[in-house]
């Protein structure tokens, strides 16, 4: 186990990219220590930043707080990374495999471009979680993304495959232009929400904020079966799911036909 | 070798390479899931007739299950790969998809594996949908009572067909009462199927016939009532003979079965146990009767 602290506080942005398991497990701490990183618009040696320490254990660990520090993770590939503390912007963006575990919150663009892998928040993120990059036509094709506390706005915008669960509110726009994939959201789902949605899933399982868009047509009171695997998934991870979620209803409201419109938006209802 | 005083001839059962998979079919309540799982292994009773063997292996407790309901285990068996997907989709497809409120799961892990939900899924014409959930993908077909969800590949494993044993005894009520005990013994075991009506066969046959269009005919050695026009391999005293065919994810399954299933079998009335054999010639796979019943399986008597 590598385990990194800051040496200071910083009052710069950090972009290290290079803090993923591959690039620092399984090196001693000197040569961790020679990778480079930007502190704000100069090239320093990770070594100057951040202690490290190697013990035994598995994984990279950063302890502190890395709020300032941009692109944790990015373009993993395996490994497990744990951030005992808050997450800076980018984390965890372009990754492809191993897991990503955040004990505080994350910044904006966390597991943007993400397409496989596990990135797990235990409190809040930032906006265009999961999302896509401006120019790009889709966003996170594929992993789990899962955030115990809030996401701000544009969760999961342009997802083309992949699952992303907030267990708290989730801002406007969320799941915006979607191509497919899904998004649960456990507290109350953002206005306009699916918005341009070609097919893909949005759960609202705390109800929305405004009714869904007009481009959205209401449609039938069921039970999908997709999800109670899915809701047993989530509750072996510490989601608040309840057996009400599990027998529904929901409403299954069909959009956005400005696109293909065979997307939906699940609001769990009240049984009558 | 002796039983509970019956006999324990020194023969073997003789069995064959299959493949095989399991169902888990979920319904809302544990009656939906048997109606399902019924319905799914019905008629699949031996390869010769059917296309494939299959049974209900268990019912399962709502925790048991993937999605949190009740459900029911089907263990289901066919010669080749080809065979055990066009089998699959046909069940799945008539048998289990038309029955209320049902899903069906792979409840087996493996590279190997055939599609299922994959093919069944053009039913959604064109309205269906797929969701990826721990690496497994799910096809969602919307059917009348909402929708209906298929996991898209079953994992398949090479297993065994045609593990068996033969109850000779005095009478065929003492006969019935024999194999009733074995098969209340044999259920419980699990990895294994009684493919055969209540787990028993009354029609056991041979390889051919005195027809050329027929393959198989009535095993007339071990009918009673040809005992003085043919070659019979039954002694003076019995009167009836019935069958119990297993089928196992692996060896050690079937040995299981056969070997609670012989003990409960050994009781008043019952003359000898045998089991049936080609001599050798046909199956990958021989199950001493002696040796399971001492415990003592072999393990590399398979292929």
């Amino acid at each position: 186990m590598t385990i990194l602290r800051p040496r200071f506080v910083f009052d710069l942005p950090v972009e290290a990219e290079v803090l993923t398991p591959e690039n620092l497990c399984g090196v001693n701490a000197e040569r961790a220590g020679r990778h480079t990183v930007a502190y704000g618009r100069r090239t320093r040696l990770l070594g100057e930043l951040f202690e490290i320490d190697v013990e035994r254990g598995e994984g990279l660990v950063l302890e502190g707080d890395f709020s300032r520090v941009k692109k944790i993770g990015r373009a993993m590939k395996e490994g497990l990374l744990v951030v005992r503390g808050d997450g800076g912007m980018h984390l965890g963006s372009a990754m492809s495999g191993g897991t990503i575990r955040v004990e505080g919150n994350v910044d904006a663009w966390a597991g943007a471009m993400m397409s496989g892998g596990t990135l797990e928040v235990a409190g809040s993120a930032g906006p265009y979680l999961a999302g896509a990059y401006p120019g790009e036509t889709k966003g996170m094709t594929g992993g789990v993304i899962l955030v115990h506390g809030d996401a701000a706005v544009r969760a999961g915008e342009r997802m083309r495959r992949g699952l992303v669960v907030i267990g708290g509110r989730a801002g406007d726009f969320a799941a915006v232009n979607i191509l497919a994939g899904t998004v649960v959201v456990f507290g109350l789902l953002g206005a306009r929400a699916g918005a341009g949605s070609k097919r893909g899933t949005v759960v609202a399982l705390g109800g929305m904020e405004t009714e869904p868009l007009p481009t959205y047509q209401a449609g039938c009171l069921y039970r999908p079966l997709f999800l109670l695997p899915l809701l047993r998934f989530l509750a072996d991870r510490g989601f608040p799911v309840t057996e009400a979620h599990r027998l529904g209803p929901y409403r299954r409201w069909t959009g956005d036909v400005t696109s293909l419109g065979k997307g939906e938006i699940l609001t769990y209802e009240e049984p009558q | 070798m002796r039983l509970h005083g019956v006999e324990i001839e020194e023969t073997y059962a003789e069995a064959f390479k299959m493949w095989g998979t399991r169902l888990l079919i979920t319904a809302e309540s544990p009656r939906w899931a048997r109606i399902a799982a019924e319905a799914a292994s019905g008629f699949a009773i031996s390869v010769i007739g059917c296309g494939c063997e299959a049974g209900i292996e268990e019912m399962l407790p709502p925790e048991r299950t993937p999605d949190g309901r009740p459900g029911t285990a089907v263990l289901l068996f066919a010669p080749s790969r080809k065979d055990l997907e066009a089998q699959l989709v046909l069940r799945v497809g008539q048998g289990v998809m038309t029955c209320a409120t049902t899903a069906c799961f792979c409840g087996l892990e493996g590279e190997e594996a055939v599609s299922v939900g994959g093919k069944l899924r053009y039913f959604g014409d064109g309205y269906q949908g797929s969701k990826v959930l721990g690496g497994r993908r799910y096809w969602r077909i919307p059917v009348m009572d909402g929708e209906f969800l298929v996991e898209d590949r079953f994992a398949i494993q090479r297993s065994v067909g045609g593990g068996n044993f033969l109850v000779l005894a005095e009478t065929a009520a003492s006969a019935l009462a024999s194999v009733e005990a074995a098969v209340a013994a044999m259920e419980p075991v699990g990895g294994a199927i009684l493919p055969f009506p209540g787990g028993i066969v009354r029609s056991g046959s041979k390889v051919g016939s005195r027809y050329k269009f027929l393959s198989a005919s009535t095993n007339s050695a071990y009918c009673p009532s040809l005992r003085s026009l043919v070659a019979t391999e039954l002694p003076e005293t019995v009167n009836a003979v019935y069958e119990i065919v297993i089928d196992g994810l692996d060896e050690e399954a079937v040995r299981k079965a056969m070997k609670v299933g012989i003990e409960a079998a050994a009781r008043p009335g019952v003359v000898r146990i045998s089991a049936g054999n080609y001599g050798g010639s046909l199956g990958q796979y021989r199950f001493h009767l002696q040796e399971i019943v001492a415990g003592e399986g072999k393990e590399g008597e398979g292929p």
